[in-house]
């Protein structure tokens, strides 16, 4: 065969796989959508779930869902903030540095299962805090952190250099440097990585499995954080997996949809403003 | 004199704020090896009640008759990760080599965030289209009765991998200097050949790098995986038997089980395994990434 019609086949194929790709996600995407939309009601929202008969809503996995999310995005964004600024800022090229910068390597690469069972050794048992939103909380922590602290230091890396030196010329120290000029430039890259983050946490279920638990409260909107606190995702299994009630195909289809119109907001249309932003201030170039 | 105070007290607020992000960056490194101490210290505990030749060369798990062989959860879990490796790993690479070299710059725009939801899509999500669309698909086309194992499990697994593949391999190929892919055109290399002989191989350790961490991902993925391979610990027969992974195995069992009984540990031995596993799979990327091609 000859090179030219070789290489026309390969164009051809690379095309075919790029299509594929997106068009497996769009068939993936409608799926989840078509069947489950028709669920979706202002009762099966904001309802209570029911555990034996048919007709329950989602309304206490919904509201954990979020309360989950934002306990845990409150406690790890502080702490990532500071270990990215470090990583950026201070850091020198030495054994230490190589040390965090592998830890967190290692912690994003750890099973989610693992993290779990770790949750579950020291918040669910040592700590004694047993199945409740706060073990929950602080596993899903642990999960957010490598994520969160790359984000802040690629985000923080993009600011020129000629910001940081115009401060520190002007007499400013390296801190008041970092918070009135590097952080302010780099609070659009930081904000869109936590919402994706937060994409991430919001679907998440093994680690949540065995320490917030797949009960939920009695109460509804229970901010008690020493309750049972079972999520969509977490929901959405345990019916598929353990559940009894008759109608769990159509309540999973029907989570299935509640978390990916969630996840599509949060992916394209809370970003998109603030890659705007980050264009116009010419932190990315296009 | 008061403005120098002034100045003196910013310089020491300074240095606090230094300790402080130090302690936050430290953290991490705390993280991870209270992880290894603890997961590793509950799973060695195993080892009292059950010798390691029987927990990772026998295949008898019955932890009522206290037999705790874990040998088909490994193999389960090999077995799927290879498999969803040699499914994804092709159709991520010619992905991330359309991105990276051929779509035009509107299309390409458009990949970049279906490549991130792809990620974003939750895996339960992915469990719950196997078991309602691939599984009864798999049925009909395979003519088999169950449907449930490593092979419904590779494909969804597979799916799942794409985006770590593509990402990382387009980064990598858009890393490669833009003169070796001129001189191999104007020596009257077609595309094709210049980028499989010349694009490709230089951009091979960060190709690797994906196809490790897509590794990493596809055993540690747990709740896909539990819906789909239809846990059974038994060895698999065939591509469509019933088996189990570490993952699957812990999440279906260890809510039964009393914490510190010598099944409890088991499963966290397991763990201690997946732990392990990915960590070297770390410490292998480091070692691809030293060793760079020209």
């Amino acid at each position: 065969m000859n090179a030219k019609l070789v290489n026309k086949i390969a164009i051809c194929i690379l095309w075919f796989t790029g299509f594929f790709i997106l068009l497996l996600l769009c068939v993936f995407l409608g799926y989840i959508l078509y069947k489950g939309l028709p669920v979706l009601s202002f009762d099966f929202i904001f309802n209570k779930s029911s555990d034996i008969t048919a007709g329950g809503g989602v309304g206490g996995q919904l509201f954990n869902s979020f309360y989950l999310l934002f306990l845990s995005l409150g406690i790890s964004v502080p702490i990532a903030l500071g270990a990215g600024i470090y990583l950026a800022e201070y850091a020198k090229d030495n054994i230490l540095t190589k040390i965090i910068r592998l830890s967190i390597e290692s912690l994003a690469t750890v099973p989610s299962i693992v993290l779990g069972l770790f949750g579950m050794i020291i918040f669910v048992n040592m700590m004694g805090l047993g199945f409740s939103i706060l073990s929950g909380t602080l596993t899903l922590v642990l999960l957010n952190l490598p994520l969160l602290v790359r984000v802040t230091e690629e985000s923080i890396k993009l600011v020129p250099k000629s910001y940081r030196e115009a401060s520190l010329a002007m007499g400013a120290t390296k801190w008041q440097t970092i918070y009135k000029v590097v952080l302010p430039s780099s609070l659009a890259g930081i904000i869109t990585g936590i919402i994706l983050t937060a994409g991430r946490a919001l679907g998440e279920t093994a680690i949540l499995i065995f320490t917030a638990g797949t009960t939920v409260s009695r109460h509804m909107f229970d901010t008690d954080v020493t309750a049972a606190g079972e999520t969509l995702a977490v929901h959405m299994w345990y019916l598929m997996s353990v559940g009894l009630v008759p109608d769990r195909e159509l309540i999973a289809d029907g989570i299935g949809a509640l978390l990916i119109i969630v996840i599509l907001l949060f992916n394209l249309i809370l970003t998109i403003p603030l890659r705007i932003i980050q264009k116009r201030m010419g932190i990315i170039s296009k | 004199m008061e403005k120098d105070f002034n100045h003196q007290r910013k310089l020491v607020y300074d240095r606090y704020v230094r300790y402080l992000f130090i302690a936050c960056a430290a953290l991490m490194t705390i993280i991870i090896f209270s992880i290894i101490f603890f997961v590793g210290k509950q799973g060695l505990m195993t080892f009292q009640d059950v010798s390691p030749a029987e927990f990772f060369f026998t295949d008898k798990w019955n932890p009522g008759m206290h037999k705790y062989g874990a040998l088909s959860f490994i193999l389960g879990s090999v077995a799927v990760t290879l498999l969803a490796i040699i499914i994804g790993t092709p159709i991520g690479l010619l992905g991330a080599v359309f991105m990276s070299k051929i779509a035009p710059k509107k299309l390409r725009d458009l990949m970049r965030p279906a490549v991130d939801l792809y990620v974003a899509i939750p895996s339960v999500v992915y469990g719950y289209i196997g078991l309602t669309v691939m599984i009864p698909f798999i049925r009909i086309v395979f003519n088999v009765s169950m449907g449930y194992g490593i092979f419904v499990t590779s494909l969804i697994l597979s799916i799942m991998i794409l985006p770590t593949i593509i990402s990382i391999s387009e980064d990598a190929l858009n890393g490669v200097p833009k003169p070796l892919e001129e001189a191999s055109l104007a020596l009257g290399a077609t595309y094709w050949q210049t980028l499989y002989k010349v694009i490709i191989p230089s951009a091979a350790p960060g190709i690797l790098t994906a196809i490790v961490l897509a590794m990493a991902r596809a055993v540690g993925e747990t709740m896909a995986v539990q819906m789909v391979i239809g846990n059974t610990p038994l060895l698999p027969t065939s591509l469509f038997s019933p088996t189990a992974t570490l993952t699957s195995d812990i999440v279906i069992e260890m809510g039964n089980t009393p914490f510190g009984s010598a099944w409890g540990n088991a499963l966290f031995l397991m763990a201690l395994v997946l732990l392990v596993v990915s960590l070297l799979m770390i410490l292998l990327i480091k070692r691809i990434g030293a060793r760079r091609y020209a």
